[in-house]
């Protein structure tokens, strides 16, 4: 609001026409109908469908661990995403998977630019939504200019009252929903209905709230123009072959009224489809002007091509006169050549070499990835001990790890010290081929303290590189962890 | 000096400058953002109404207390009730159980290791070492040499009484100085400690010949009644075996001559009033795990 009022002043002040921040004009876009129009309405449902509804999705993991779908339980460490349980040392998953995502929008961007932006950012479909509750409340942006004059004060007020009061239902709702990926959803949902949730719930529900409101009922598409680096950095990534939602100019211009050009065309005199109704500048949530050309602006929705096409419908000539399309084949028509578009590129194909890479790793990484792990520290001080029969003896610190939801019971062994002597300190009394035992509950970990020690004759100041090595008693899954053992 | 500078009014946004030029570069004077001025003025309401509610101001002998009430000693005990609550469920179990009970449990093991380490750290590694490594004359706690016995009721007797201590169950044995106190003359002396490093093999200085025949005839009359006939101690009384690899004031010739000629008595402090029982046991099963217990 300040830069806002800033730049008024500042354009004031200066007392010329060279203003230095252009002054937000509000934007109400008109509803429209069409392929894309439809297409927003399913992902819109589809997406805030997920969104709203996945924490209620129950998955079956056994009497261990809890049955919630997707569950980021910040408390006991673990994400849960379906069959996929990640650990807080095994984050780098969420790391592929951020690597993904960004490869993927690469790719959308290589083939039709700011497609995200159009169809699935949260901005935007939020935004939509928050439109359409403005819509169904205020009528669309004729009726609303028509109120402002006839309408009265209090009708005005009421209207607007009811829509604030929309808006922050659904983002109160929007928090709500965020938190329950946090707990037990049902448990929380009762709780919070109870009015018994914990403070930190009750918190973020007032961020969310707050942040939604605020970016898809007040900032909207500043959000896509002036706030997201998205749109920078796609500019830079994009080529003359993506698609992109394009003015033919080829066919609109020049442009006139219906009746003139339809003159005109009887006559034989050069007339462009465009007739010139601006609906398309009407349609758009960013109130770009597409036929100025593309620009950073547009977020590529495609409720301008909509709104042209009900028009040309309308007036019986040919639909798409703006359409997915290319700057390039735009100038090929102008010079008579056919179209060509190119979805194989070097950039389209690496970009999907890329995402196959990744995703095999990741694939591999999780198929391959074993339920159980073990890491050694050594003991820092002292680094040795010399017993009173003279052997030495080294202690570390192990770290079993199980991740599967039932106890175990690990053998412990160690290789790489001659006639080594394994002692664990907070093992179970049983003994397994001359290991020691110990048992691990379900999908935790368990620290002990392991001792090493031998008769052998070491060389001064030896380092020798020594493994221990875990074997399920049961199973035989085996894991191992390397360190080193000392001498005087 | 701004005599010297003109205040003009800069052409292309109509603001006046401050002024200033470098370069032929001037500054605007414009006005600070009002949201920054509000909030500039929040912090100052802030500040003054933090002097009225908490401890702000020192006065000479004392300090403006402020109206809630706030003491930080008072929050700290807070902090350290609401700790010893905290850690109610598992210290409660470690009173009630005992020492063998405790390394049998898991769970109780881990919470007294941790609880060891800590305590270890605060009131025993200034002597003991950080790891309980030791130091001369300071012994190794890793090791399976133990002075006054290694199970865990002999460690746990040792941490609370000490020994050499003032407390009255402490442990008692001094080594006497043969030497300094006229007992043994200096050949004697030399001989048993010849005769000493001979029992745990400990190589002889070049240009010795050791009379073993007369140093084992000092050590019958003078050490076996505390180290046994055998040299290997006897804890009861504090006194080390001679046989083992280790030596806690060092095992070279001299050092071994010094300790006869001088006597050893280590201090270990009873920690029995000191640290509450339930701390006692997380140390003593903390250093018995360190590897020697037995
Ligand atoms: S110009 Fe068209 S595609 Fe671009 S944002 Fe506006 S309506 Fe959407
Ligand atoms: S909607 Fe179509 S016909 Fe109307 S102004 Fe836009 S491009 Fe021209």
């Amino acid at each position: 609001m300040n830069v806002a009022t800033k730049s008024e002043n500042f354009a004031a002040d200066a007392d010329d026409d060279l203003p230095l921040y252009e002054a937000r004009r509000k934007i109400y876009p008109i509803a429209v109908r069409g392929t894309f129009r439809r297409i927003k309405w399913t992902l819109l449902l589809v997406t805030l469908g997920i969104y709203y509804l996945l924490p209620f999705v129950r998955w079956d993991r056994g009497p261990n661990a809890p049955s919630q779908a997707v569950l980021v339980d910040l408390v006991n460490g673990r994400f849960y995403f379906f069959f996929i349980e990640i650990w807080p040392q095994e984050i780098y998953y969420v790391t592929g998977l951020l690597i993904l995502a960004a490869l993927v929008l690469f790719l959308m961007n290589a083939v039709a630019g700011r497609i995200w932006c159009g169809y699935l950012c949260p901005q935007t479909v939020w935004t939509d939504l928050f439109q359409v509750i403005e819509r169904l409340v205020e009528g669309d942006p004729r009726q609303r200019r028509e109120k402002l004059k006839n309408a009265s004060r209090v009708q005005r007020a009421f209207e607007a009252a009811a829509k604030h009061f929309l808006w922050l239902m659904v983002a109160w709702w929007t928090g709500g929903a965020w938190v329950l990926y946090f707990a037990d959803a049902p448990t929380l949902t009762m709780q919070l209905l109870k009015g018994e949730g914990p403070m930190v719930a009750y918190l973020w529900i007032g961020i969310l709230t707050f942040t939604t409101y605020v970016l898809a009922g007040h900032l909207r598409e500043q959000v896509c123009t002036y706030m997201c680096p998205w749109p920078r950095i796609q500019a830079a990534l994009t080529d003359e072959y993506a698609f992109n939602v394009t003015y033919r100019y080829d066919r609109g211009e020049p442009r006139g009224s219906l009746k003139k050009t339809e003159a005109l065309k009887l006559e034989g005199l050069p007339a462009g489809d465009c007739i010139d109704c601006r609906q398309c500048v009407a349609a758009c949530p960013t109130g770009v002007d597409i036929r100025l050309g593309s620009q950073l602006a547009c977020i590529q929705c495609g409720l301008c091509i909509d709104a042209c096409d009900t028009v040309m419908e309308k007036i019986g000539r040919p639909t798409r006169l703006i359409a997915y399309d290319t700057e390039m084949n735009v100038q090929r028509r102008i010079k008579g050549l056919p179209p060509v578009t190119k979805v194989f590129r070097a950039r389209t194909v690496l970009y999907a070499a890329l995402i196959a890479v990744v995703g095999g790793i990741m694939v591999a990484a999780l198929a391959m990835r074993g339920s159980e792990g073990l890491s050694a520290i050594h003991d820092r001080n002292p680094l040795f001990v010399q017993l009173s029969d003279g052997s030495i003896r080294n202690a570390y610190t192990l770290r079993i790890v199980n991740k599967q939801p039932m106890p175990r019971r690990f053998a412990l062994s160690v290789e790489g010290v001659p006639e080594a002597q394994l002692e664990v300190v907070g093992g179970l009394s049983e003994v397994e081929n001359g290991r020691p035992v110990v048992e691990v509950g379900p999908d935790q970990t368990y620290e002990l303290r392991a001792l090493v020690s031998t008769h052998a004759k070491l060389p001064l100041g030896a380092s020798l590189p020594v493994t221990f090595k875990i074997t399920d008693v049961a199973g035989g899954e085996t894991s191992i962890a390397p360190d080193h053992f000392k001498g005087p | 000096m701004a005599d010297t500078h003109k205040h003009e009014v800069d052409a292309v946004t109509g603001i006046s400058t401050t002024g200033h030029e470098w370069d032929g570069i001037r500054e605007l004077n414009n006005p600070l953002p009002r949201w920054w001025l509000w909030v500039f003025y929040l912090t100052i309401l802030w500040s003054v109404l933090y002097w009225i509610a908490y401890p702000a101001w020192p006065l000479v002998t004392s300090y403006t207390y402020g109206v809630l009430g706030w003491k930080s000693r008072e929050a700290i005990q807070t902090d350290l009730a609401d700790l010893r609550a905290q850690r109610a469920a598992f210290g409660d179990k470690l009173a009630a159980a005992s020492l063998e009970e405790i390394e049998q449990t898991p769970e109780l093991l881990a919470f007294a290791r941790a609880q060891g380490r800590a305590a270890f750290g605060d009131n025993c590694a200034p002597c003991h070492g950080a790891g309980g490594a030791g130091a001369k004359g300071y012994p190794n706690l890793n090791d399976d040499d133990w002075l006054w016995g290694g199970s865990l009721e002999q460690i746990q007797q040792t941490i609370l009484h000490g020994a050499r201590s003032a407390d009255a169950e402490a442990h008692v044995g001094d080594m006497p100085a043969f030497g300094r106190d006229g007992m043994l003359q200096r050949p004697e002396i030399v001989a048993a400690a010849d005769y000493v490093r001979s029992l745990s093999n400990l190589a002889v200085p070049a240009g010795v010949t050791p009379d073993l025949a007369k140093g084992k005839e000092v050590f019958e009359a003078n050490c076996a009644a505390c180290h046994g006939a055998d040299g290997k101690g006897n804890p009861e009384l504090g006194a080390p075996n001679l046989t083992d690899g280790i030596w806690l004031f060092g095992s070279d010739r001299d050092s071994v001559i010094a300790s006869i000629t001088n006597g050893r008595a280590g201090l270990m402090p009873a920690w029995s009033g000191r640290l509450d029982p339930t701390t006692i046991k997380a140390l003593t099963v903390y250093v018995h795990s360190l590897g020697g217990g037995k």
